[in-house]
């Protein structure tokens, strides 16, 4: 799994007093220790669960481990690395967790930002269509994903196709189109699943950033003549584009780690094994635990690069707002 | 910013060293909690780890108030879902941590698992004790949780084979006879008539999803009998041998023309389900579907035939499957373990679930007095005598026409199948889904055999 590092933070920055004596400095230091000391539990907690966590994979990615073969371990150099990058498996899922991420964070950004601007609108009943278009997101994704795969998509027995016949039957045809959903687009039935998933985290990320929009603004550009249009143009959505980025950043962070939409509907099937589905292979199938922190390290080196561009988006975003 | 700060005194320094340790005194202590009761009941407390299936969740139930009230052994349950079972324990057993002293071990992990010397021998005790009656035990599952140095490993709790079940009704109602002995042609060509016979209607179903549990287990008994096999007694890989290449055509074949709707993700659950709502005519499948089949809220109770797994070249092909307990080897608590077993896999058992909780829910498949209880037969008539014969006559050590390297029927009794399994059912799923052709997948599944292949050649 792609343990995320954060650098633990300076507790505080000492002011840097030149004072006269030695006990004013030693008071001073004591003082900082005080202020300091509460954080250091946290810091203790977080270098356990995290860093030792990512020390020990390295380590362990650089053995011969399987745990079903106990008594054939032993320091395997680079074996593990090399198997991780010569496995077409591997190479694939790393292109099916780029458009699987890349889609579903894009689509359900537009879905989202549509219901927002719906939602920003006063109209009767609104609290209670806002807390039904959560409610996706609150469910557990693997119910989520079984009723995808079994209410939904299943071609004998699945709400689309059942909606088909009655569709069909209403027009007097007794030979409804019976499509198979998970096999035809199996990556695109993932997806889908998720983009449903997916759309209510955007949607209140926008929402929020849309009802912090200066309201007189808007209300000058009506009375200058601007068209609806204009004002989402020029004004909606360059507020919206810090939000936007945010919402971005944090869909992508969650779905490459996905794993029970692919685990569920297709089984990692058909070209739909994304990163954390091949490496659950190597844990749970190959129970090849060097093999598969070799895969995890080699994800959290690829994921920092792409974070660290990705983080400095944001921060140029921060500055941006700092300066103007 | 970094510079400004100072630096760590040494006070600071060991203030972080006392946390840490004291972070770590924590994380031992919890350790030590989860490992084992402290206190004086612990002689008294044994640590079962068992699958989540519906004949455990019984067990679980009836633990207490029985098998803790007669003995005074405290029993304390972790059940988790198949595959989280098989790595914790691998974990658990593997270092011979001790931290659970029985666990719920399936007929492909035993002898693995013997091997290693991660289980304690049970034959023994079991054939010392009258009461358990050892012999009554069906030869073949007593025989699939033999290791190869001969010893029982461990005790059955319920066995299970494969057969072909099939709507009496719809093939009467098609002018359709089911051969006593079906082979697979003639399930072809009936899957063929059945089709479409009635609107909506599919011939049969057959598992589509991709796992070694799920489309390897079927398809390989298919291999099997069409004289296939994964690999040689040399370990030589077979998968595209024209045997094995026969057997996958034949079976993506059949699934594809006259199976059922959305076959490649169609596993256990989903071809239950088909046969459940009258989708599909015949199902081949684990004996165990003919108890959800026969239940009370079935719409096909009481509609549904049984015969024995389609053959080709072998006499026989059903699959045998059994999970049991095995006792680990570390654990200290060996006497109350074997204890938990003998009850559990015992007959008294079986007649308290009968008792407490209906007859239909006994775990069976393992005994033949079971077979021979008319309380047991009366309520699981139709389905009774043929999965007694399905697993009698499972032969686990010679399932094909060929000698194998490694025991077992619709698996290779081996660590590494598992994974591939799964990976070549992958590639055979996508051959039904119609993406690629059966010689492209097996193409694909020789390079991952040959994996394993090289591995097993050095030693």
């Amino acid at each position: 799994m792609p343990t995320r590092t954060t650098e633990p933070a300076p507790a505080a920055v000492a002011p840097a007093t030149r004072g006269p004596s030695a006990r004013a400095q030693r008071t001073e230091r004591a003082k900082n220790w005080a202020r300091r000391a509460p954080l250091l539990p946290a810091l203790v907690f977080l270098v356990v669960v995290t860093q030792l966590p990512f020390v020990a994979t390295v380590v362990i990615s650089f053995t011969r481990w399987n745990a079903l073969a106990p008594d054939n371990r032993g320091f395997a150099a680079l074996d593990n690395y090399r198997a991780v990058f010569t496995d077409p498996a591997m190479r694939a899922s790393v292109g099916t967790t780029v458009l699987l991420t890349v889609t579903v964070v894009l689509v359900s950004l537009l879905l989202g930002l549509g219901l927002a601007l719906l939602l920003d609108r006063g109209f009767r009943g609104r609290g209670i269509v806002r807390t039904l278009l959560i409610t996706p997101f609150l469910i557990v994704p693997v119910a989520s994903a079984l009723l995808w795969k079994h209410a939904l998509y299943n071609a004998s027995y699945g709400l689309l196709n059942g909606s088909l016949t009655w569709i069909w039957r209403l027009f007097g045809s007794e030979h409804p189109p019976q499509p198979d959903w998970m096999t035809d687009s199996p990556l695109a039935a993932v997806e889908m699943s998720l983009i449903w998933q997916w759309t209510p985290f955007m949607m209140l990320i926008l929402l929020a950033g849309l009802q912090s929009r200066a309201s007189d603004a808007v209300e000058a550009a009506r009375m200058d003549g601007a068209s609806a249009f204009d004002i989402f143009r020029y004004l909606t959505l360059p507020h919206l584009r810090r939000y936007l980025e945010l919402a971005a950043l944090l869909g992508t962070v969650y779905v490459v780690q996905n794993f029970d939409a692919v685990f569920t509907i297709t089984s990692g099937g058909l070209g739909t094994a994304n990163l954390p589905y091949t490496i659950y292979q190597t844990v749970y199938q190959s129970h090849d635990y060097g093999r598969a922190s070799a895969q995890g390290v080699v994800v959290v080196l690829c994921s920092l690069l792409v974070a660290t561009f990705a983080l400095r988006t944001v921060s140029s975003l921060l500055r941006e707002e700092v300066t103007s | 910013m970094r510079a400004r700060s100072p630096g760590p005194g040494r006070g600071g320094r060991s203030l972080g060293l006392t946390a840490l340790a004291a972070a770590l005194a924590l994380t031992t202590a919890g350790c030590y909690r989860g490992a084992g009761e402290a206190g004086n009941d612990s002689r008294h407390t044994i640590n079962v780890l068992m699958v989540n299936n519906p004949q455990m969740v019984d067990l679980q139930r009836l633990t207490a108030e029985h098998f803790t009230k007669e003995t005074g052994i405290k029993v304390h349950f972790t059940v988790l879902p198949e595959d989280d079972l098989r790595d914790k324990m691998s974990q658990d057993f593997s270092s011979q941590a001790g931290q659970y002293d029985v666990a719920s071990v399936s007929n492909y992990e035993t002898p693995i698992y013997a091997r290693n010397g991660w289980l304690s021998p049970l034959g023994e005790r079991a054939a010392g004790d009258r009461t358990f009656d050892q012999g009554d035990i069906l030869p073949p599952v007593r025989s699939s949780l033999t290791a190869a140095d001969g010893k029982v490993y461990a005790e059955p709790f319920y066995g299970e084979s494969s057969f072909l079940m099939y709507r009496k009704d719809l093939l009467k109602a098609a002018g359709l006879k089911m051969p006593a002995r079906p082979t697979w042609h003639q399930v072809a060509a009936l899957a063929a008539e059945l089709d479409g016979s009635r609107k909506g209607l599919k011939g049969i179903c057959l598992r589509g999803q991709p796992g070694w549990g799920q489309l390897a287990a079927p398809l390989t008994t298919v291999v099997n009998t069409f004289g296939g096999t994964w690999f040689d007694k040399d370990w030589r890989p077979q998968v595209d041998s024209p045997a094995f290449t026969e057997a996958t055509r034949f079976y993506v074949d059949l699934v594809r023309r006259h199976g059922q709707a959305g076959a490649p993700q169609a596993g256990y659950t989903e071809c239950l389900n088909d046969m459940q709502q009258g989708k599909v005519a015949m199902w081949y499948d684990a004996t165990a579907g003919a108890g959800s089949l026969e239940s009370g809220d079935s719409k096909v109770a009481g509609k549904v035939g049984y015969a024995p797994a389609p053959v080709e070249r072998t006499r026989e092909a059903g699959w045998l499957f059994t999970w049991a307990w095995g006792v680990q080897k570390a654990s200290t608590h060996q006497d109350a373990a074997w204890r938990f077993v003998r009850w559990a896999s015992g007959k008294g058992y079986e007649r308290l679930v009968g008792r407490e909780l209906g007859w239909s829910r006994v775990p069976g498949g393992k005994r033949a007095s079971l077979y021979r209880n008319p309380e047991y037969t009366k309520e699981a008539g139709a389905f009774a005598g043929p999965t007694e014969r399905a697993i009698s006559s499972a032969r686990p050590a010679d399932p094909g026409v060929q000698p194998r390297p490694a025991p077992g029927i619709q698996f290779v009794g081996i660590p590494e199948f598992a994974d591939l399994g799964t990976k070549v059912s992958t590639e055979i799923s996508a051959a039904i889904a119609g993406k690629q052709s059966v010689p492209e997948a097996l193409k694909k599944s020789r390079r991952l055999a040959q994996e394993v292949s090289d591995a097993y050649a050095h030693h």
